[in-house]
């Protein structure tokens, strides 16, 4: 048996292990950007439903923080992340990148309206909020893979 | 040799009647229907009450046009084709209009199609609709659900015809299959000490909701009817590799969600952890959004009170 191939098939691995962690990394930041909203959305139903007493100024750190991820997360997608890491991400977004860029710019739009909105009131947060977290279903509706 | 033919051909006109007869299509007793013929039938009421079926049913994830949102969501013209291992199928116009869709229709009609899977013509019609679930719905929900659809939009309009490979494109061999796999017994058996909340969920997801023509694995490798013992264990897709989650209450399941958690995933597609519903669920939640916050909760209540299933 001839070493050849096995150098051969080193090098290739050595070339590409770069690529695919840059792949990975991306993969793992978008998710922890979507983790990170979740975490705020709950939040923010914590305020609707009473559950948590209500504070403008966490109010407008739930949008503040929405309207971060929405500037970080349409940069995380480059051609190496189609696979991996459990990813969920439907291949819509390098097929359709016009569609996928103009959702991300309105998730922009909402959060950034939402944090510079008055949110004095519980009821003035729960029309911003609404706004702002129904861009997640659409979103996901065209461009994530998810079974349930 | 001649009286190896005449067995021969005995045995193909004798093996060829008893496909006849078993594949005969069965209908409901017409005694059992609830009569909306006499004075005290109130059709106004009986489609109010209607709608809540309409929407338990999921009439619209297949009959509407594709994505189709808001009212449109009434109109149901027949939807996408569910593409599936067999071939693909199409769901057909079931909107009022007298030609194209069920406007023509008597109840006994609309009965048997949705309990017994036979259309006015006598035909087997295929399981893809889930009348293997809604045999277990009431007479007076199935009028009611006839009364309310006959108030939805007329669409013109017939739906493609389905394109299925054989054998599955002989419909007569449907009958054969009902004879094993169409039943109304439960599907599952709750614990004794289950709620009255549990057990309306029982009827609402073993019936109309019609949960398990997804949630659960088929026998045969797909071709059989729903394998109980697994119920809602999660399942291969029709359309594809991929799988639907375990819905019962295991630990690889949704055994980590309250009752009241997966009432409020039905209400507003927002999973405990604030991710949103996605894949053909979206379609299911936005039905489940339209039913009171008291049937979601008796959902939520019968899928904590199922046993637990590991998932495959």
């Amino acid at each position: 048996m001839s070493a050849k191939p096995i150098l051969a098939a080193a090098l290739l691995l050595a070339l590409a292990a770069p690529a695919l962690a840059q792949g990975v990394a991306s993969i793992e930041a978008r998710q922890k950007l979507m983790k990170a909203n979740g975490a705020d959305t709950k939040a923010g139903v914590g305020f609707l439903k009473g559950e948590t007493p209500y504070d403008a100024a966490k109010a407008k750190m739930i949008f503040t923080n929405m309207h971060s991820v929405a500037t970080k997360f349409g940069g995380l997608f480059p051609a190496d992340s189609k696979t991996g890491n459990k990813t969920t991400a439907a291949p819509a977004i390098w097929s359709e990148p016009a569609k996928f860029k103009a959702a991300v710019a309105k998730f922009e739009a909402d959060t950034k309206t939402a944090m510079s909105a008055n949110l004095d009131t519980p009821d003035a947060f729960k029309a911003q909020f609404g706004a702002v977290t129904a861009n997640c279903k659409s979103c996901h509706e065209a461009f994530r893979i998810k079974d349930n | 040799m001649r009286k190896a033919l005449v067995v021969v051909a005995t045995a193909l006109i004798l093996g060829a009647a008893l496909f006849y007869v078993l594949t005969i299509p069965r209908r409901i007793d017409p005694a059992t229907l609830p009569t909306t013929s006499n004075a005290a039938f109130d059709a106004a009421a009986a489609a109010g009450r209607g709608e809540r079926i309409f929407w338990a049913g999921g009439c619209t994830s297949c009959h509407a046009a594709p994505g189709a949102k808001g009212e449109d969501r009434l109109k149901l013209p027949g939807g996408a084709p569910l593409v599936t291992a067999f071939g693909s199928f199409r769901a057909p116009n079931i909107s009022p209009h007298k030609a194209d869709g069920i406007g023509a229709w008597s109840l006994a009609d609309f009965a048997n199609a949705m309990q017994r899977g036979v259309d006015p013509d006598g035909r087997h019609l295929y399981p893809a609709f889930p009348y293997t679930s809604y045999i277990r719905m009431t007479p007076t929900d199935i009028a009611d659900l006839f009364a309310y659809m006959q108030t939805l939009p007329k669409v013109v309009g017939k739906a493609p015809d389905n394109s299925l490979s054989f054998p599955f494109n002989i419909r007569r061999g449907i009958g054969l299959w009902k004879l094993f796999f169409l039943n109304d017994t439960p599907e599952t058996i709750l614990p004794a000490t289950a709620t009255p909340a549990a057990r309306a969920g029982q009827y609402l997801v073993e019936g109309p909701g019609h949960c398990g023509q997804c949630h659960t694995p088929r026998t045969l490798g797909g071709l059989g009817g729903l394998h109980t013992s697994r119920w809602l264990a999660g399942a291969p897709k029709l359309e594809g590799k991929r799988r639907t989650p375990n819905i019962t209450p295991h630990a690889s399941g949704i055994g980590a969600w309250s009752a009241s958690e997966i009432a409020e995933y039905l209400e507003t597609g927002f999973t405990p952890d604030y991710d949103s519903v996605g894949g053909a669920m979206v379609e299911v939640q936005s039905n489940m959004a339209q039913l009171t916050s008291a049937d979601r909760a008796a959902i939520a209540a019968y899928l904590k009170a199922i046993p637990p299933q590991p998932k495959d």
